[in-house]
């Protein structure tokens, strides 16, 4: 073969890798595109929910091995979705008890006033989250154990890591039921009103802090499905939320603040855009790549793609 | 002017006493592991201070300042090994670094607002985090010097470093205060409560916050350079990761935003309390200082949400002054007597000050501005009105230069003013008020027209006799001047935003809806206030969408509707106008309305 069809089988292999990559980087925008979008709050600890999940799997499948009956294949997937509601649970009490008391629509009006709040209490969250992960979990890498990750599927001369294509096919169907869940559901259509405009929305007589409360449980579970599914093919440790929760600010910013939908998109791209630079760029250097991405973008679309920047005065 | 120089020497006695003491608790330590202690909790109170200076003052929350002092501890540290500088130079160079790392990233960061200037600031230093990784700067030490390790700032004695962290703290805990006291400080408050009310006030918001962000910048590069002279080892993780940027943020907002005490307290209770639990329990426990600093921080949002230091000023504050804000009939009194005169019986109007040309504006297919041309005479009261979403504001956003007009000329006094920013649209001797009136809640009244104050006077200390003097041309000044501004009725904001826009003493004042939501009796009271104020010699332009009350304060009506100006004359004659009953009433009953008027 010659220089550039090897050039070419780079290219397509990296853009193989994107694709089942950021499809799981997608759901995980997702999961903060929800909770940003509905209750506009920056949530620092959305990185450290992710890395819950990823030890709730863990000790689903490989720890306790709770799931070994299910076999190598499956076991991992369900440890994943499992994740999801076990998050769901602490998300939904930790917005009760804490996070309600510095969001909601009182606080939606207010300038920057009221982000410092909510910025230091998610910080906080997050400290804890890291280090009680650092105490119950201690500081070796994990992963969770499955004979997808050593294997790949073949198409013509791209390789698909079966783990990433497994896992981006569930990110894909949670991502299809949750679109599902927020447009044929009154539940759902009820989050997209308040994520529109909560003052109106409590108008009309949709329950915000519920709301809220649904959003942020709903958000950093489906955020620990897609640490779940990442886990698969990444090892992990409890400091890996502090890296993650950039890439997903990344990629909710690129598919537009606040669109809920929109953040797969951005998330997909951010996978890409990892994983094509990698073409040009030094291995290392992979994240400084979706760094500048994302500020170039910000930069010329600062409100994304469904963002609105009318201010009256 | 004699208070604030007390105040500034009661601060001055006040950071002697503490570095006094700190320094003298350090000598008395034996023990190598709490100098260090001490030490870092000086640098990360400067960090703390510089991320304050710039997100503290002006509210635009940073969670990147990690970059500068990272490119600060590496500029000394490069600098040292690879080309024996010496940390006397190499911290300097790291400042200044720093601070053309802050133009750098301000000029294009400037442009996004709220999170998006939050999240891009964390973007920078984990790029350069990744870089530095990438450049071999993986650990880098600074290496002893055997002979003269004085030159090269590298001391046996750990109370030296000490000395060094608490001048360079001081000194950015007074230049901090003589931000916070002068018009740079003042100007990045409102900014932070207010940028639009800010930016129409004449403060030129972008060079301010360049200012901040450079002085910000430089600070962080300081500690920075430090930490690296202190711990003798780099790692890109160490100072451009993501902690580094949260526990910047964590000092300033745990000890107390917005003021230098702040990161100081915060570092001072916050650091030993880590680095303690670390020590006794970090073997059993890896991640316990994490834990406890976590809990520590959620705990003291929930109590005290601005940090500690302001908790305890608002306790003492609320036991020495019982704030009593009440209405003051008396002065109102008086100056509708002084004013009784009726704005019919006036005299003619001087020479053009206002003229608009062909003025339009569209956002998308929609013209909010559709041409407007109008004249407005000298010392006149010209009222623009026109039913709800006719393009009054957007007007008036065009004219004050919020909104760039798409066509069209705009000549104040003879100078072309389409273009401006907000703020040089001010400095020509145009003032403005809103429609929702935009405070800065958190600043007393008096401080709040302060800063309308500063376009119109060189100094720092001219600003507040004018503003005073504002302050009594809308009788706020007995009582209220030393209210805060959040405590205040409506009617009393519509007159601090008015005596805010009049403080520089403009020319021209644009009122926008300052008469909606008063009820008749407040009305009354501030119809003759504006009446005074346009004697006084300022030509007025206010926009209603009310006519009752507009018949009685205008001499000239002009007519919105969709933008366009469908009617211009005497208010007896526009009222009659059947296109303006139209506008307002709709054509069905439009054939009621004239025949009543016939």
């Amino acid at each position: 073969m010659t220089d550039w069809q090897w050039l070419l089988i780079d290219f397509f292999q990296a853009l193989a890798a994107g694709l089942l990559v950021g499809g799981t980087y997608g759901l995980m925008c997702v999961g903060l595109g929800i909770i940003f979008g509905v209750m506009r709050v920056v949530n620092f600890a959305h990185g450290d929910f992710m890395m819950l999940g990823m030890y709730v799997a863990y000790y689903l499948v490989t720890g306790f091995g709770v799931l070994v009956f299910l076999g190598p294949y499956v076991g991992p997937v369900v440890g994943a979705a499992l994740a999801g509601p076990v998050v769901y649970v602490i998300g939904w009490l930790l917005h009760k008890y804490l996070i309600s008391r510095v969001t909601g629509a009182r606080v939606i009006s207010a300038e920057a006033e009221g982000h410092y709040a909510q910025i230091i209490l998610t910080l906080g969250i997050a400290l804890v989250l890291a280090n009680g992960g650092l105490i119950l979990f201690g500081s070796t890498p994990l992963s969770v154990q499955t004979p997808l990750s050593r294997e790949s599927w073949e198409i013509g001369l791209i390789f698909f890591n079966q783990a990433r294509a497994v896992g981006f096919v569930m990110a894909i169907l949670c991502a299809i039921g949750l679109y599902l869940f927020l447009t044929r559901t009154n539940l759902g259509k009820a989050l997209r009103a308040a994520a529109d405009n909560p003052i109106a929305a409590a108008y009309v007589g949709i329950d915000v802090d519920r709301s809220h409360r649904i959003a942020f449980g709903l958000g950093v579970g489906i955020t620990a499905i897609a640490g779940g599914l990442f886990a698969m093919s990444q090892s992990f440790q409890p400091y890996i939320g502090f890296d993650f929760v950039i890439v997903m600010y990344a990629g909710v910013v690129l598919g537009g603040m606040g669109s809920i939908l929109g953040a797969f998109w951005g998330g997909l791209t951010i996978g890409l855009v990892q994983q094509m630079s990698t073409l040009v760029l030094p291995y290392q250097l992979q994240n400084t790549a979706i760094f500048v991405v994302f500020l170039i973008i910000i930069f010329f679309r600062p409100q994304g793609m469904f963002g609105r920047v009318w201010e009256r005065t | 002017m004699a208070g604030k120089r007390r105040a500034f020497m009661e601060q001055y006695a006040l950071i002697t006493i503490f570095a006094v003491v700190y320094l003298v608790i350090g000598f008395l330590v034996r023990n190598s592991y709490y100098q260090l202690m001490m030490t870092l909790v000086l640098i990360w109170g400067t960090m703390g201070l510089g991320w304050n200076v710039l997100s503290g003052y002006s509210g635009m929350i940073s969670f990147g300042h990690a970059a500068f002092f990272g490119l600060g501890a590496y500029t000394v540290t490069i600098a040292f090994v690879k080309f024996g500088i010496t940390p006397w130079l190499g911290i300097p160079l790291g400042v200044l670094v720093g601070v053309i790392a802050g133009v750098l990233i301000g000029i294009p960061t400037f442009r996004l607002r709220g999170h998006y200037f939050a999240l891009s600031m964390l973007a920078y230093p984990l790029a350069m985090l990744y870089v530095f990784e990438w450049l071999g700067y993986q650990e880098v030490s600074l290496p002893m010097k055997r002979e003269n390790p004085i030159a090269y700032m590298q001391f046996t004695d750990q109370r030296a470093y000490m000395v060094i962290s608490m001048i360079v703290m001081v000194a950015c805990m007074i230049i901090s205060l003589h931000v916070e006291c002068s018009r740079f400080g003042r100007s990045l408050l409102a900014i932070k409560q207010n940028q639009p009310a800010a930016e129409a006030a004449g403060i030129n918001t972008t060079r301010w916050k360049m200012y901040a962000m450079m002085l910000s910048a430089g600070i962080a590069a300081a500690a920075g350079g430090l930490y690296a002279i202190i711990l003798l080892v780099v790692t890109p993780q160490t100072v451009f990761g993501a902690l580094v940027s949260a526990q910047a943020l964590i000092v300033a907002l745990f000890g107390g935003v917005g003021i230098f005490w702040g990161p100081v307290v915060g570092s001072a209770i916050l650091i030993p309390l880590a680095e303690t639990l670390h020590a006794e329990l970090g073997h059993i426990l890896p991640g316990i200082q994490g834990v406890v600093y976590g809990l520590a921080i959620i705990v003291i949002i929930l109590v005290a949400p601005d940090g500690i230091y302001w908790k305890v000023r608002d306790r003492i504050m609320a036991r020495r002054t019982p704030a009593k804000v009440g209405a003051q009939p008396r002065l109102a009194e008086q100056i509708s007597i002084a004013a009784d005169a009726a704005p019919e019986s006036r005299p003619a109007f001087g020479q053009t000050i206002l003229q608009l040309d062909g003025v339009s504006r569209s956002f998308g297919g929609l013209k909010a501005v559709d041409d407007v041309t109008l004249s407005v005479p000298q010392g006149i009261i010209y009222g623009i009105i026109g039913p709800n979403g006719a393009g009054k504001t957007t007007l008036f956003n065009v004219l004050n230069g919020f909104l760039a007009a798409d066509k069209g000329s705009m000549r104040f006094a003879g100078t072309e003013i389409s273009g401006l920013k907000p703020h040089e649209v001010c400095a020509c001797g145009v003032g403005r008020t809103f429609q929702v009136v935009r405070s800065f809640p958190r600043m007393t009244v008096l401080e709040n027209v302060v800063i309308g104050a500063f376009v119109g006077s060189k100094t720092d200390d001219e600003a507040e006799p004018l503003a005073y003097e504002a302050l009594e041309r809308v009788g706020l000044a007995d009582q209220q001047a030393h209210a805060l501004a959040g405590a205040l009725t409506t009617k009393q904001l519509r007159l601090m935003e008015l005596a805010r826009a009049l403080a520089p003493r403009p020319k021209l004042l644009l009122l926008d809806e300052t008469l909606a939501g008063l009820g008749h009796d407040e009305l009354e009271d501030i119809l003759p206030i504006i009446r005074q104020v346009n004697r006084e010699s300022v030509t007025i332009v206010i926009i209603e969408h009310t006519m009752h009350a507009m018949v009685k304060l205008a001499d000239h009506f002009s007519v919105l509707d969709h933008g366009r100006l469908i009617a211009s004359g005497t208010p007896a004659d526009v009222v009659r106008n059947p296109a303006v009953i139209e506008a307002y009433l709709g054509k069905k009953w439009m054939h009621r309305a004239k025949d009543q008027v016939a």
